[in-house]
């Protein structure tokens, strides 16, 4: 691989990744940089300082990416930027220096930032509703937003009484402390911008170009809470529908940003869909079509879902199946590859799935075992990406390194 | 109507079963009696649960229904019926740096509803705070619950710890999480995993069942 330029190089990663995407069989199978926190913990570098120094986490991502050298990189975007979060006081979240031992990974908390009886003021204004409700129950510094005037009333004569609203000493407090964090944020995506276009120079592409959220965990995450979005399933089923069709238009804007990128993936974070959450008839009246929808949007903007589910998914593979063939990825955590493979083979391609306890507390050989099996089943006739089951925060160097090396050898199509 | 009752709770008709518990004991009903169907009830979500009709938001509105009824009770128990004897105890948390609880109140309720005494330790619990918690309340089953994949080692040390105390023998040891597995409880030195609160509930039956 020396030889090869990295211009070189990163074209055929990325032509590998789209080809494995299209279910045209690649030179090899692709393997990804499977990390959360990993290259902190790889290079020596406390979560705490990660979070908190933005040149040191891209340092450590570096190390990472030299040492293992997978064919695509998250880079320190997931090393959320503590100084803004310290700024905006997030509420729901912990993290390392904040609630959290230094190299405890950051966790999200439960809360309700939406009531059941809000449900109509957020399908009628989304927007309004997350400016005067959501952002000051999120994040206390800007509570004083509760009185931040509906802008759709601003039209005529009504802009008069509008702007008065902004006189009040309490939104403005909480526009200068926004105006401190976004330009802590600036800083922060300055340093993700820098270090992408660091990797590329290496030849190393970037594993997204969009990240998004199915649109039943975009109201059930921040704004419901997990118990009361399921228990509204059965409680108030007509006022999730409507907020589930606003939650699906706001779920293309944001994976609207892959598209027109080189490698245009839109990573979206898959969490009450999984195993346990509810019943199969439940998903497929709340969950699944949203989803698809969503991502049929998507899709039709020439971007590539890659939907990362957070544990197992058999009981879904059936729906999953439902998308146009070779447009989708599916990171399928822990559930059975074969299945996988058996359903969803020619339809979508499918990630994953060394467990990350094999990659813990195994050795190299069982490592390489493991992989051989995914290979040799999943990974028949392409439509197989390599990765962990779920993203790494700690796993032995050996036996990350045995899972990309391996591959690199073993997943060779001949 | 207590047969009515149950089947009002069992089929999750919410605002049905509290009105039906307020006139039952308007009526002059045994609060006991009330308080039976609602743990009758639960057996057969639990049964539900087993067979995939119900899942977590089923378990989540049963349990909002039992506490609600609980406290429509409660002013009436005019003494503390006599519970029976529970089939034993179960200490049960979050281990050290994880901080989910969904899964863990879950089972917590689950093998509270199934008549065993459970000792809810809460989250970020440090293994030297499951080893006293072993001391003082002498649990048949430890529960120990993650998410995160730093479990695995949170729940590892945990169980050295008990080891070293020289309690392992007089517990058994369950795990549960979404990305646990029989591999993980093997690395943990658990005795069992198990993927949900009624498997869950089986191990401990299965563990104090000559009780």
């Amino acid at each position: 691989m020396s030889e090869k330029s990295p211009a070189e190089l990163y074209a055929e990663r990325v032509k590998r990744v789209l080809d494995v995407a299209a279910l045209r069989v690649p030179d090899r199978v692709p393997v990804f940089g499977p990390y959360q926190l990993y290259p902190y913990t790889f290079a020596g570098v406390t979560f705490v300082d990660a979070m908190n120094d933005y040149a040191l986490a891209r340092e450590a991502c570096h190390k990472f990416q030299d040492y293992f050298q997978p064919d695509l990189d998250f880079g320190p975007i997931l090393a959320y930027p503590a100084p803004a979060m310290e700024l905006l006081d997030i509420k729901w979240f912990k993290w390392p220096g904040h609630g959290l031992d230094d190299n405890t990974m950051y966790q999200y908390i439960e809360s309700e930032n939406m009531t059941a009886d809000e449900y109509d003021e957020f399908v009628y204004d989304p927007s309004h509703f997350l400016m005067a409700k959501w952002l000051p129950r999120s994040f206390p510094p800007l509570q004083g937003l509760a009185g931040w005037p509906a802008v759709r009333t601003f039209m005529w004569f009504g802009w008069t009484g509008g702007f008065v609203g902004l006189a009040s000493p309490d939104v403005q407090q909480a526009l200068r402390n926004a105006a401190a964090a976004g330009e802590e944020l600036g800083r922060w995506f300055a340093s993700i911008g820098q270090y992408a276009g660091e990797m590329v120079a290496k030849g190393t592409p970037q594993l997204y170009a969009a990240f998004d959220w199915p649109p039943f965990d975009i109201i059930g995450d921040t704004l419901r809470g997990t118990r009361q979005i399921l228990a509204d399933m059965r409680r108030r089923p007509d006022k999730l529908h409507a907020a589930l069709e606003v939650a699906t238009r706001i779920f293309v804007e944001y994976g609207s940003g892959a598209a027109g990128a080189e490698l245009p993936l839109c990573w979206i974070w898959m969490h009450k869909g999984t195993r346990n959450f509810m019943s199969d008839a439940q998903f497929k009246e709340f969950y699944w079509p949203y989803l698809r929808q969503g991502m049929l949007a998507l899709i039709d903007k020439g971007i590539i879902p890659v939907v990362y589910c957070e544990a197992d998914v058999e009981s879904r593979l059936e729906d999953f199946a439902d998308v146009p063939p070779g447009k989708v990825i599916y990171h399928v955590s822990t559930t059975d590859m074969v299945k996988a493979k058996a359903v969803l083979g020619g339809i979508a391609a499918i990630a994953g799935n060394v467990p990350n306890v094999i990659l813990l507390s195994g050795t190299p050989d069982d490592v390489r075992e493991y992989c051989q099996k995914l290979i040799d089943t999943a990974g028949k006739d392409g439509g197989f990406i390599m990765d962990a089951a779920v993203m790494l925060d700690e796993a032995r160097p050996e036996n990350l390194k045995a899972m990309i090396d391996f591959t690199k050898e073993y997943g060779v199509y001949r | 109507m207590k047969e009515q009752l149950i089947k009002t709770i069992a089929d999750m008709n919410e605002e049905e079963a509290l009105k039906l518990a307020q006139a039952m004991l308007d009526a002059g009903e045994d609060p006991q009696t009330v308080l039976d169907a609602g743990k009758e009830a639960m057996t057969l979500v639990g049964e539900r649960y087993e067979h995939k009709e119900f899942f977590l938001p089923e378990l989540i509105i049963a349990g909002d229904m039992l506490k609600a009824i609980g406290d429509l009770v409660k002013p009436k128990l005019l003494a503390q019926a006599a519970q029976s004897e529970p089939l034993g105890k179960v200490v049960l948390g979050t281990v050290a740096g994880d901080i989910h609880d969904l899964g863990k109140d879950i089972v917590g309720f689950m093998l509270d509803v199934n008549n065993f005494e459970v000792v809810d330790l809460g989250v970020d619990v440090a293994a030297e705070k499951f080893v006293r918690a072993i001391q003082d309340a002498k649990p048949d089953v430890v529960g120990l619950s993650g998410f995160l994949t730093l479990a695995f080692d949170q729940m590892k040390v945990t169980v050295e710890a008990i080891k070293e105390a020289g309690l392992r023998d007089r517990v058994k040891i369950m795990i549960g999480g979404a990305i646990m597995d029989d591999t993980a409880a093997q690395y943990v030195g658990a005795d069992a995993y198990g993927p949900d609160a009624t498997a869950a509930v089986k191990l401990a039956k299965s563990w104090t069942g000559g009780k």
